[in-house]
């Protein structure tokens, strides 16, 4: 009988923002199965939303999480709005779209680094990083702060934008281009890579429909979906983009969709600089009706789905966030069986899971005598080790 | 969707109505059913059959669903999400009490597997034959048959002590942080 074995990455471990806990099943040096324990930092949201008046709830669901701080916001405000009828100025849908365009630059560009810092690229790590400070910057300037941009409203935007503005984030996007170039063709055209991430933890399109993944964990094994396109909200039915996907299912695919999606933010934000209407910026909502309504917006890590239900007062009666990574992680099930474990961590990564949506924690441990085998920091180790040994063959 | 002037008048009001058209007599009553929205009671005695039908319709997957605590019992709400054309069905099943017991349907769509999970856990749903109803969202030590998101709990009243040897001795009056 093979000698079977638990490792655990998590809960706690520093390179992890958050507390998350996956159990890696393996038979020698492969993954047989995967298990998930989640909730170490669960913050009952959903039941302060109770407590909280239509107006108060934004705030409360940009602090959902840090990175997606511009699409949960969204996707409850339209869920309202649909409850409500709203029509929203269409100024007020640009300078959405806006907001929600650098929120994936800054987000894609994070996850390249860190997905550079897993392989052993240190230096993908540091220029991804060090080109998303200005989208950063951009969105400090646009919104007043860094995460936690306090935006949308019911109704429209709570913060207009200068033309000079809007000048600073149209220069800062285009000036991305060119080192979003270099980095797409570095990682393109690296052997290395292709080497580590073609055919590696691959999630076929049937999987894809079963565990209802969303964004470019689905884009990646060639599933079209965007709420962008098929559902459109803010002012992207009004501009000129792509849907971005890759067929393989595999890490190598997913990095291309987030790196090509990264050009069609920076086309989307110059366009709607370009065309942005004058005009109104809310529609001052007076009172919500009874009823129900469903918002979702596609989050840099896909679909952000929000549920509200109004009983004509003025606070929810029940306001569900599910956040895209709930729908990722469960993929690992089907993405990480039959895995080496060098290639874990990479895998895990690669569909940006999100901790303080939806947290994951993962160490290795013995089955028999307990003893934890490897912890996350070892599994990144082990990683860039096997991206050295292939640099070196 | 937010601006409902920009629905193009189509085919797309007859998706959803085709949709649930589909289910049958599982449909206990449609309160929804515009361009892209489309809200529809079915039997709760029905849920997996309807769910296997819809996740085999094309373009069609499981977006999450929402348990809602009502008068009779807890509301379990399916929010199936099609693409294209875009659009969001969500297929409501009444689990009444007092039991608040559904048939699972993560055997036939594993994308519910968390989310009856969660509901479990926080709203005290039961669903049957499902395949790992372990605790997801609660802590191994938080007590039984305490669900925070049932509407007579109090989020700060309620709480329940962190179990003993979590809390510092050092914090007076530590009891896990109720603010």
């Amino acid at each position: 009988m093979s000698h079977r074995t638990v490792v655990n990455i998590g809960p706690f471990h520093p390179l992890q923002e958050e507390a998350e806990f996956f159990q890696l099943y393996v038979d020698g040096e492969t993954v047989v199965d995967v298990d998930v324990r989640l909730s170490y930092n669960h913050r009952g949201i959903e039941k302060l939303d109770e407590s909280k008046t239509f107006d108060q709830v934004p705030f409360v669901v940009e602090r959902v999480c840090g990175i997606c701080s511009a699409s949960h916001p969204l996707a409850y405000i339209q869920a309202v709005e649909e409850i409500a009828r709203v029509r929203v100025p269409e100024r007020a849908l640009y300078l959405r779209t806006i907001v929600n365009e650098l929120e994936r630059l800054h987000s894609h560009l994070l996850w390249v680094g860190l997905a550079g810092h897993f392989l052993g690229y240190n230096t993908v790590f540091m220029w991804a990083w060090k080109y998303r400070e200005p989208v950063m910057d951009a969105l400090e300037v646009a919104t007043g702060s860094r995460v936690n941009y306090a935006n949308c409203k019911v109704g429209g935007v709570r913060r207009d934008m200068t033309a000079e503005q809007l000048r600073m984030i149209d220069r800062a996007s285009d000036e991305l281009r060119a080192p979003l170039e270099m980095l797409t063709n570095a990682v393109l055209d690296d052997p290395v890579l292709h080497a580590r991430l073609k055919k590696v933890g691959v999630l076929t399109p049937e999987a894809v429909k079963l565990y209802g993944a969303v964004g470019p964990t689905a884009r990646g094994s060639g599933v079209p979906i965007d709420v962008r396109r098929d559902d459109p909200y803010a002012a992207y039915d009004r501009v000129d983009w792509q849907v971005i996907t890759a067929p393989h299912g595999d890490v190598f695919s997913k990095a291309v969709v987030r790196l090509l999606e990264c050009f069609e933010s920076v086309k989307i934000i110059r366009q709607c600089v370009r065309d942005i209407p004058r005009g109104e910026i809310d529609a001052k909502v007076e009172d919500i009706p009874p009823g129900e309504g469903v918002g979702h917006v596609e989050a840099p890590r896909g679909e952000t789905f929000h549920y509200v239900r109004s009983d004509g007062s003025n606070r929810p009666v029940r306001h569900k966030v599910r956040a895209p990574s709930y729908n990722n992680i469960p993929t690992f099930k089907a993405s990480c069986i039959g895995l080496e474990i060098p290639d874990v961590a990479i895998t895990l990564a690669s569909v940006d899971p999100c901790y303080s949506c939806t947290e994951r924690m993962c160490r290795a441990v013995d089955a028999e005598t307990r003893k934890p085998l490897y912890n996350f920091a070892e599994l990144v180790r082990l990683s860039q080790q096997k991206t050295e040994r292939l640099r070196k063959s | 969707m937010t601006d409902w002037d920009r629905q193009p008048e189509t085919p797309l009001l007859g998706f959803v109505g085709e949709v649930i058209e589909s289910l049958g007599d599982a449909v206990e009553a449609v309160e929804q059913c515009e361009a892209r929205r489309g809200i529809a009671r079915i039997r709760p005695d029905r849920t997996v059959e309807v769910a296997a039908k819809m996740l085999a319709l094309a373009g069609s997957r499981l977006a999450t669903a929402t348990g809602i605590e009502v008068r009779d019992g807890v509301e379990v709400l399916y929010h199936w999400a099609f693409e294209p054309p875009g659009a969001v069905v969500t297929l409501k099943a009444l689990a009444v009490r007092p039991e608040v017991v559904l048939e699972s349907v993560a055997n036939v769509v594993p994308a519910a597997n968390w989310i009856e999970r969660e509901m479990h856990d926080l709203l005290g749903v039961g669903f049957r034959n499902h395949p790992d109803m372990r605790r997801l969202v609660l802590d191994d030590s938080w007590p039984e048959g305490v669900h925070p998101l049932r509407k007579e709990f109090d989020q700060v009243l309620d709480r329940p002590p962190l179990p003993p040897n979590q809390t510092s001795p050092d914090v007076p009056g530590d009891r896990g942080g109720a603010e």
